[in-house]
């Protein structure tokens, strides 16, 4: 990338502010996030909210009220007391939830055959089959070809709500992993978050993307618009992440995530540059082409096979993390292919002041 | 301290790129360098690649093997 590009600082985000509630559960959590009185009446309202869901895992409510609780951990709320974050009771009420989440989830995803051996190598080629062998909808293809500005903007706020924590949840793995595996997770990671170049974390890059087209760069500034299926895939990874029994399933949906970047992020670079945007632009998805070339084969084979490797028994944890990625964070994609292909917006309500843009 | 400089290291993955670890230069033909954006560097050798000589995964869309293949059955 241009010289120029490379010297600006990162963006300093700020904890997000307070979503709008979606029903009586999100109600109780974000009133308990300021009143401490509130506060008993937290795990009442969940698991009342839990009984009447017909699915958990679209539900805008729970999956609203199960967001806001994973922020206390990563880049918290405005205004939160920061010592909520080890409340018993929001924190009964995250497990609550995340009990029937799993559940659903585990319920939802397909399991691929398992691997001849446990050999990272044997682990690597079952991975690089699953993920090449997931036709899934091509939201890449729609980027490139067909997409109108509203449309790319869309894409730009659905996908803003994971990238300006990008790799984020995946750091949970550091500790809870040794050896082979923590070190090719930490040399994913030190390339996500710039390789020490505050200007080049890949969330501090893609808020130069949202702000091209003349969108919020703040964290969560989008989080009332986006539909639940946008928060159940975010919030999956906060469960693997946050969960260290999960581990093998933080360290599968990783692989996954980087084996299906690379060519992807080549097809959205083109439909920005079809829709006429430059650099400032496509840088995010150009450092993808050539960076998710690098994490994938470290990611299958030292990540994800050296974890199997070194433990074994979590195999199917890993397995289950890929298929996860593969199918959960294929909802959104579908959705908007869905609905655009409707005519209509992804989002709860429209942009506003969509095509004030400085392309 | 076993060894004081750890030498450049190439990990050749198995149907993709070769892993570039290590203090090492890449050149043009004129020996002017070549864009080096990130410490690790997977060099494209399936010829494929749009933005050579890095790999930019175009090798699984080509299914590139480097496994020798098995002998035709007839
Ligand atoms: S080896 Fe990856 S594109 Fe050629
Ligand atoms: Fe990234
Ligand atoms: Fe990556």
């Amino acid at each position: 990338m241009p010289a120029q590009l490379l010297e600006d600082a990162a963006v300093q985000q700020r904890p997000m502010a307070p979503p709008t509630p979606r029903g009586p559960a999100g109600e109780a959590v974000l009133a308990a996030l300021t009143d401490p009185a509130a506060e008993a009446g937290v795990v009442a309202a969940v698991d009342e909210a839990l009984a009447a869901t017909p699915d958990v895992l679209l539900d805008e409510d729970l999956q609203l009220a199960l967001f806001c609780l994973y922020e206390l951990h990563f880049g918290g709320i405005e205004g939160v007391a920061e010592d909520l974050e080890w409340s018993p009771e929001l924190n009964a009420a995250r497990i609550r939830i995340e009990r029937p989440f799993e559940a659903a989830i585990r319920a939802a995803v397909p399991m691929p055959e398992r691997p001849a051996s446990t050999s990272a190598g044997d682990v690597a080629a079952t991975l690089f089959a699953l993920t090449s062998a997931d036709s899934g909808p091509s939201l890449s293809r729609w980027l490139a070809r067909k997409a109108t500005l509203e449309q790319a903007r869309e894409f730009l706020v659905q996908r803003s709500i994971y990238t300006l924590k990008e790799a984020d949840p995946h750091s949970w793995g550091i500790p809870r992993l040794t050896g082979r595996a923590k070190a090719a997770l930490v040399e994913i990671q030190s390339d996500e978050y710039g390789g020490g170049r505050p200007g080049r974390v890949h969330s501090s890059i893609y808020a130069r993307t949202l702000r091209s087209l003349g969108l919020d760069d703040a964290y969560g500034a989008y989080i009332d618009l986006v539909p639940a299926v946008t928060l159940t895939s975010v919030n999956m990874m906060s469960l693997f992440a946050i969960n260290r029994r999960l581990r093998g399933a933080l360290v599968g949906h990783l692989a996954a995530y980087e084996m299906t970047s690379a060519v992807p992020s080549r097809l959205y670079g083109n439909g920005f540059r079809r829709l006429g945007f430059g650099e400032e632009t496509t840088w995010y998805f150009d450092e993808h082409v050539e960076a998710d070339a690098v994490h994938e084969q470290i990611a299958a084979r030292d990540l994800a096979g050296g974890l199997v490797e070194g433990e074994p028994a979590l195999l199917d944890d890993v397995l289950f993390g890929a298929a996860a990625s593969l199918t959960v964070d294929g909802w959104p994609a579908a959705h908007m292919l869905e609905r655009w292909g409707a005519g209509a917006s992804s989002l709860r309500s429209p942009l506003p002041d969509a095509g004030s843009t400085d392309a | 301290m076993p060894e004081r400089e750890e030498p450049v290291r190439i990990v050749a993955y198995p149907n993709g790129p070769l892993l570039v670890r290590g203090p090492v230069e890449i050149v043009g033909p004129d020996g002017a360098p070549l864009p080096r954006r990130r410490r690790t560097v997977a060099l494209c050798r399936c010829g494929k690649s749009t933005i050579k000589p890095y790999c930019d995964g175009t090798h699984k869309v080509i299914g590139f093997v480097t496994e020798p293949e098995e002998p035709a059955e007839d």
